[in-house]
């Protein structure tokens, strides 16, 4: 049946079964395709968006739950003041390598950032240990945080 | 932000043969590289003349300079995280002398003869050498180009070349003052012989205005705000998108298909079936999996059904107490370690991996009857060209086929079986169609690392010292299938290199190789490919010799690199780095590692922490590299800092075992990445160097390995000789 949701700020309507994850609606439907399929379960962040600005893995977010929420994808994510700190920070610092998961740990790191402005070496691990990097630029993320939030590191590589 | 797209996706449409000069470049016997110039099929100022527009310059397949000044430069070798599509225009724009701000990228289209890698002979990007395939000829492509501009403007202004200059896109006279920008000197540049290759003169080191400085990556912006493609974001107009599921068993077939309940799923438009697999296609990837759950599939297993990862082990592990294929042999091994004072002897076994790439496997296709269509992130794209001209029956120049950015390729989209899958999909389907493997498709369907069982004996002096070192292994040649000629007399160079060749000077020293195929399963090349095995076994022996002798691990292997001073140089770097020797806490161990692979040195040392239930945290790693002339530094300490995260997340967890034939593992809960909350501080030093360019993209993973294992011994007294580590580490 059709659904209408609120992507980024526009009204996008779409139809499709009730239970079809928000992720291929984003990618095949509307070709929103900076969202990433990585793992299908919610084991590894790529997909990660936010609803309503709280970080939410769309390969398990059924359509039928979001329908009247805010949805914002990495495409929109500059917009925000969070968002655009940490894409910059993530210039700064080079983090991204095959950026694959990138999109997923820009949402997860520009939530933690809009939720708590000066996070700690523990907080950063809570928000970011459901998004993996195979190409392990974690030691960058954790910094590109730190960069955005504007706090010294104490747990930093060279 | 910016929004420039300088990855330039669009232009993937092939070569114009008709009006360009080629720089040819071969793989010489015994490595070396032969640079040369060959014309196209039809060249020439007429050829140029006779074109309405004024055509773009292009003295090479690697350069192009529009007459609107537009600088594009044609990727040989893809970007899969590297950082090679900032450090191969490097090069190029160092010669040519041009701003990197001042070029746009496109991927190379395939093409075996013009854009080979000269160390590997074809068109691919592996074995950590696009910077050592890339070094001479890139170069020489950029100076080519920037003499034939710099001549085109001497003639102009009817000056001497010589009283010229080119700099950032321009060519100067500085003793009138005069200066043309490159756009404006392409329609007479064009028209020029192409120069002797010996006239150009390459920069000496300490010029170099480019390389060695940081480049800030030119594909980063667009991998911050979603608008990066990669082969999985492809959307001919029309596509649909299909999943699939593939024998559970290596070898199997698919003996029914009720695909009733499929068809009835919202948005499923067509089930196919292939002898060994059975795929649906769909409006969308979810209509796709739903329809792929509800079809009962039963499958006729075949012949390796009853297949086990033990019966393998068991096999590799029988191998080897036959003689093997010698692939190395200095001094008198077996005599030495008769007379030797002290033996140690010890087996080793690693086991099968996946790359599990966060991009899963995908390709797009559409076939028409005249051509086919290819859209995919793939480190050998002619491969995959040549592969879907067999399966359709085009001719090779029927398939076009367009590169992407690559999430994740580790090795494993060195493989064309993804686009072949593809291709036999879409001959089926109308119009084209995405071809997305689930994450549990991709686990349990990779091309794996192989298993190797070793078995080691080593003989020490009086002194400790080894004087005999006999290393006989068995497991899969990947070499064997992928490039077959490089396979003579049962040994190739990738599944030995680290065995034979260490820096350590050992008198006798004996090494044979056995090449056993596992019936079924398909290997391929994983990061750090023949190191990835050698290294953790090599690196754990010499450790196992030291605590034989009861010496210190660095004090040991600095004695025997006398005559290998750079890999002293490091190991002496990182082991000061890391304060080697300083007290630890209990639980707490440091390992060393010292490796020459990839033509670069590197040394780690891993400080790992042991808890009493054998959970083990690797807190720190020190790295030392010498890699040479360094291109992008700041890459090189990306690379080292992805490697030894990659090389970390095997050692402690990776394998893949199969039980009745099916691979047991299906995605990241039972085959484990490490994750930010494990992740190690990893530092990185980088020794100075004018030598040639050595490999970075791989060294990492190969040296942590060990230097992990080994330091969980000095914690806890466990020498760990299988892996991955698991629960080993359980102290007592």
């Amino acid at each position: 049946m059709p659904h209408t949701l609120t992507i980024n700020g526009t009204a996008r309507s779409v139809d499709v079964d009730d239970d079809t994850a928000l992720l291929w609606v984003l990618r095949d439907v509307l070709g929103m395709t900076g969202t990433k399929f990585g793992c299908g379960v919610a084991l590894c962040g790529a997909c990660t968006i936010h609803i309503d600005g709280k970080p939410v893995r769309s390969c398990i977010t059924p359509i039928s739950a979001v329908v009247g929420k805010r949805i914002t994808t990495i495409e929109a994510i500059g917009a925000t003041p969070a968002g655009k700190k940490i894409q910059r920070a993530w210039i700064e610092l080079e983090v991204p390598q095959c950026g694959y998961c990138q999109s997923g740990q820009i949402m997860s790191a520009a939530a933690l950032l809009a939720a708590k402005p000066k996070p700690s070496d523990a907080d950063i691990d809570t928000a970011m240990s459901g998004n993996i990097c195979r190409c392990g630029t974690y030691a960058r993320i954790r910094e590109g945080i730190k960069r955005a939030a504007h706090v010294t590191s104490d747990k930093k590589g060279a | 932000m910016t929004s420039h797209r300088i990855i330039d996706l669009v232009e993937s449409e092939g070569v114009d043969l008709s009006r360009r000069r080629f720089l040819t470049v071969s793989a010489a016997v015994g490595g070396g590289l032969l640079i040369g110039f060959r014309a196209g099929p039809s060249i020439g100022a007429a050829d140029a003349a006779q074109s309405a527009a004024s055509p773009p310059f292009t003295p090479n397949a690697f350069v192009r300079i529009e007459s609107d000044g537009q600088i594009v430069l044609t990727m040989p070798y893809v970007e899969m995280g590297q950082g090679t599509y900032t450090s191969i225009p490097m090069l190029i724009a160092e010669e040519l002398e041009v701003d990197l701000k001042q070029v746009r990228l496109k991927h190379a289209p395939p093409d075996e003869k013009l854009y080979a890698n000269p160390l590997l002979g074809v068109q691919a990007t592996g074995n950590s050498n696009a910077i050592r395939g890339a070094w001479q000829p890139l170069r020489q492509a950029g100076a080519t180009a920037r003499l034939m501009l710099v001549s085109a403007a001497a003639k102009r202004w009817n000056v001497d070349a010589v009283s010229c200059r080119a700099e950032k896109g321009e060519v100067i006279h500085a003793a009138s003052g005069r200066r043309l920008k490159y756009g404006a000197l392409v329609a007479d540049a064009a028209k020029l012989p192409l120069p002797a290759p010996e006239s150009v003169t390459l920069k000496q080191v300490g010029h170099f205005k480019l390389i060695g400085t940081p480049a800030k990556r030119l594909d980063t912006p667009a991998k911050v705000n979603g608008t990066a493609v990669y082969g999985i974001d492809a959307r001919p107009p029309g596509v649909k998108f299909a999943t699939l599921a593939q024998s559970p068993v290596f070898g199997g077939r698919v003996k029914s298909v009720d695909d009733a309940k499929a068809k009835a799923v919202k948005g499923v438009r067509q089930i196919v079936r292939l002898d060994d697999a059975v795929a649906v296609v769909a409006d969308h990837m979810g209509a796709a999996k739903k329809g792929l759950a509800a079809l009962t599939i039963e499958w006729d297993d075949g012949p390796h059904a009853k297949l086990s990862t033990q019966d393998i082990a068991a096999e590799l592990e029988k191998a080897t107490l036959q003689p093997g294929v010698v692939a190395q042999n200095v001094g008198d091994a077996d005599k030495a370690l008769a007379s030797a004072v002290t033996r140690v002897e010890a087996t080793y076994l690693v086991p099968f991996l996946a790359h599990a790439t966060m991009e899963p496997m995908n390709c797009t296709v559409h076939v028409r009857k005249d051509g086919c269509e290819i859209w995919v992130g793939n480190q050998a794209i002619a491969r995959c060209q040549a592969a879907a001209a067999k399966i359709t029956g085009l001719p090779l120049e029927k398939v076009v086929l367009h590169n992407h950015l690559i999430g994740g390729g580790f090795g494993r989209r060195l493989e064309s079986d993804g686009v072949a899958r593809a291709v036999q999909i879409a001959m089926q389907v109308e119009g084209p169609v995405k071809v997305v493997w689930t994450r549990e498709e991709d686990i349990q369907h990779d091309m794996y690392r192989p298993c190797f069982f070793d078995r080691l004996s080593a003989g020490l002096d009086d002194k400790g010292m080894p004087v005999a070192w006999n290393h006989r292994f068995a497991g899969s040649s990947i070499i064997a299938r992928w490039a077959p000629p490089l396979f003579v007399n049962g040994l190739d160079p990738d599944t030995t290199e680290g065995a034979i060749d260490l820096t350590y000077s050992l008198p006798n020293l004996h090494v044979e190789y056995l090449q056993v195929e596992p019936p079924g399963i398909p290997t391929a090349f994983w990061r750090s490919v023949g190191p990835s095995h050698n290294v953790f076994v090599t690196e754990s022996l010499i450790d196992e010799l030291a605590a034989a002798a009861k010496q210190d691990p660095v004090t040991y292997r600095r004695a025997l690199l006398d005559k290998a001073p750079r890999a002293k140089a490091v190991l002496e770097l990182a082991a000061q780095k890391a304060g080697w020797g300083k007290p630890l806490p209990q639980g707490v161990g440091r390992g060393v590692s010292v490796q020459f692979v990839f033509a670069t040195y590197l040394a780690q040392v891993a400080e790992v922490e042991v808890s009493k239930d054998g959970a083990v945290r690797v807190r720190r790693v020190v790295c030392a590299v010498d890699c040479g002339t360094v291109v992008n530094p700041d890459t090189v300490r990306a690379q080292i800092q992805s490697a030894v995260i990659f090389g970390i997340t095997a050692a402690l967890h990776g394998q893949i075992t199969l039980k009745g034939g099916r691979v047991e593992q299906s995605n990241f809960h039972d085959y484990r990445m490490l994750r930010m909350n494990e992740a190690p501080v990893i530092e990185v030093y980088i020794v100075n160097s004018t030598e040639l360019p050595g490999g970075m993209g791989e060294a990492g993973t190969s040296a942590i390995v060990p230097a992990v294992t080994n330091a969980i011994y000095a914690a806890t007294g466990t020498r760990v000789r299988k892996l991955p580590v698991a629960d080993q580490a359980k102290r007592v």
